[in-house]
C-alpha cells in the first residue's frame, strides 16, 4: 500500500516538473532601450510568447512589417506580448521611429 | 474657439507692409515676456504671433511629471503678453503617443488662450497609430483637401502650414509627399517676391541631424520654390530645442517643447527625453514669440523658457 502511494506521488511530481520546464521554454523577452530593440534577432520555437518592455521614456511601438501584429504606443515600462504559433521570420519596426527594426525568427 | 472663415480673417488685415529685413534673437530671454514698454510698439501694421510646439500631453518622465501643468504655466505667460499675439501656431506633437484623452485635454486648455485663432500642423505622435485619422477629424477641416496642410495671409505676410509626418516611413525622416509639394508650388506662384513668407511644419525642413530622423527627406523641391522670396522664415519643432540656420534669404528656427528637452544632435545615444531633474528641465522648455515691426526694422524671434 505505502509503496503504491509513493510511486503515485513520484509520478505526479515529475509530471509537474516537466510542465514547468516546458513553460520556461515558451516565453522570451525583448527590451527596448535607447531607441533599439535588444536582441535585434530573436530566435524562438513555435508556441513561444514574446514580451517586449519599453525602457525608454519615449513612446515606441512593435509593428509587424506585414501587418501580422501591432502594439499600441508603449510608454515607459509598458509591455506588449505576442505568441508566435507559426514558423517564419517576422520583421517588425517602431511606427514612430521606423529606423528601429528587428526580427523574430520562429522555428 | 469661434472659427473665423478665411475670407473674414483676410478682410481684417488691411495693412500692406513693406519688405522686411530679418534678424533673430535666440537664446534665453525670460524677462522679455511682460514689459509695459511693449504696448508702445503696437503701431499700425505691427503684430506678433506665438509658436508653441511639442506639448506632449500624456508625457510623464524624469524631466517633467506633469506636461499639462508646464504647458498651462506657459499659456499663462502668453496671456500676459501686451499686445496679445494675433494668433498662435502649434507645430505638432500635441499628444504623447496619441494617449486617450490627450487631444481633448489640449483642446480644452487652448480655449483659454487670448488670441484670435490657433493654427495646427501634426507631429508624428499625433498620427502614428491611425495614419492621422483622429488628428484630421479634429483639425483637417479648412485645410487643403482636409489633408492638414494650409496657407493664409496676415497683414501682408503669407503663412504656410505643412504636414511632414504622414508619409513618415522608410528611413524615419519627415516627408512632404508629391501632392503637397505640387500644391505648395501653386500656392506660392502668384505671390510677389517681396511678400514675406513664414512656413511652419513639425519636422525640420533642413538637415539638422539625419541619423536621428531630424530632416525632411523631400524638402529640397519645397525649399527651391521658396528661394525667390526676399524673406522666408521656417518654423519647426520636433527636436525640443532651439536651433537656427540661415541660408540666403531663408531663416530656419526650431522651437523648444513645452514638456521636455531633448539632447543636442549626437550628444546622447538616442534622441529621447533628457533624463534630468525637473528644475533643470524648466530652463530648457518654453515658447517662441515672433514680432513683426513695421518698416525695415528686424523681425524678432524671441524664445522664452519657463524657468
Amino acid at each position: 500500500m505505502k509503496i503504491r502511494i509513493a510511486v503515485m506521488i513520484g509520478l505526479v511530481l515529475s509530471g509537474s516538473m516537466m510542465a514547468g520546464h516546458a513553460l520556461a521554454a515558451r516565453s522570451a523577452a525583448v527590451g527596448i532601450k535607447e531607441f533599439k530593440f535588444a536582441p535585434t534577432a530573436l530566435e524562438i520555437r513555435t508556441g513561444t510568447t514574446v514580451t517586449w518592455t519599453n525602457r525608454d521614456e519615449e513612446t515606441h511601438t512593435i509593428t509587424s512589417a506585414t501587418g501580422a501584429f501591432a502594439s499600441a504606443g508603449l510608454g515607459n515600462d509598458e509591455t506588449f506580448a505576442q505568441t508566435f504559433t507559426r514558423p517564419g521570420t517576422y520583421e517588425y519596426f517602431c511606427a514612430l521611429h521606423p529606423k528601429m527594426r528587428a526580427t523574430v525568427i520562429v522555428k | 474657439m469661434d472659427r473665423i472663415d478665411r475670407r473674414g480673417f483676410l478682410e481684417c488685415m488691411a495693412w500692406t507692409g513693406s519688405a522686411l529685413v530679418w534678424t533673430s534673437t535666440g537664446g534665453v530671454l525670460s524677462s522679455r515676456m511682460v514689459r509695459p514698454a511693449e504696448a508702445a510698439e503696437d503701431t499700425a501694421g505691427a503684430f506678433s504671433f506665438v509658436q508653441i510646439s511639442d506639448t506632449h500631453i500624456g508625457f510623464k518622465g524624469q524631466a517633467n511629471s506633469d506636461s499639462a501643468a508646464t504647458l498651462q504655466q506657459l499659456l499663462d505667460r502668453i496671456n500676459a503678453l501686451r499686445p496679445a499675439p494675433a494668433f498662435v501656431l502649434h507645430t505638432g506633437d500635441q499628444t504623447h503617443g496619441q494617449k486617450p484623452g490627450a487631444f481633448d485635454t489640449l483642446a480644452e486648455m487652448l480655449k483659454g488662450v487670448k488670441t484670435e485663432r490657433i493654427f495646427y500642423v501634426p507631429g508624428e505622435h499625433d498620427v502614428f497609430l491611425d495614419g492621422g485619422k483622429e488628428y484630421l477629424t479634429r483639425y483637417g477641416k479648412g485645410t487643403v483637401g482636409e489633408h492638414g496642410w494650409q496657407s493664409f495671409d496676415y497683414k501682408g505676410t503669407h503663412f504656410v502650414g505643412l504636414v511632414n509626418v504622414l508619409k513618415y516611413k522608410g528611413e524615419g525622416m519627415g516627408a512632404l509627399g508629391q501632392d503637397q509639394i505640387e500644391w505648395l508650388e501653386k500656392d506660392l506662384a502668384p505671390l510677389p517676391t517681396s511678400t514675406p513668407v513664414v512656413v511652419f511644419a513639425h519636422v525640420p525642413l533642413w538637415a539638422v541631424y539625419p541619423q536621428w530622423g531630424w530632416v525632411t527627406e523631400d524638402a529640397e523641391r519645397a525649399l527651391t520654390s521658396l528661394k525667390r522670396f526676399g524673406s522666408v522664415t521656417v518654423l519647426n519643432g520636433h527636436i525640443h530645442q532651439v536651433l537656427t540656420k540661415v541660408e540666403g534669404n531663408v531663416k530656419f528656427h526650431t522651437a523648444m517643447s513645452t514638456a521636455f528637452p531633448q539632447p543636442a544632435p549626437g550628444a546622447a545615444p538616442a534622441p529621447g527625453p533628457m533624463k534630468i531633474p525637473e528644475t533643470d528641465a524648466r530652463r530648457m522648455i518654453g515658447v517662441t514669440e515672433v514680432k513683426l515691426v513695421r518698416g525695415t526694422e528686424p523681425l524678432a524671434i524671441v524664445d522664452s523658457t519657463l524657468g
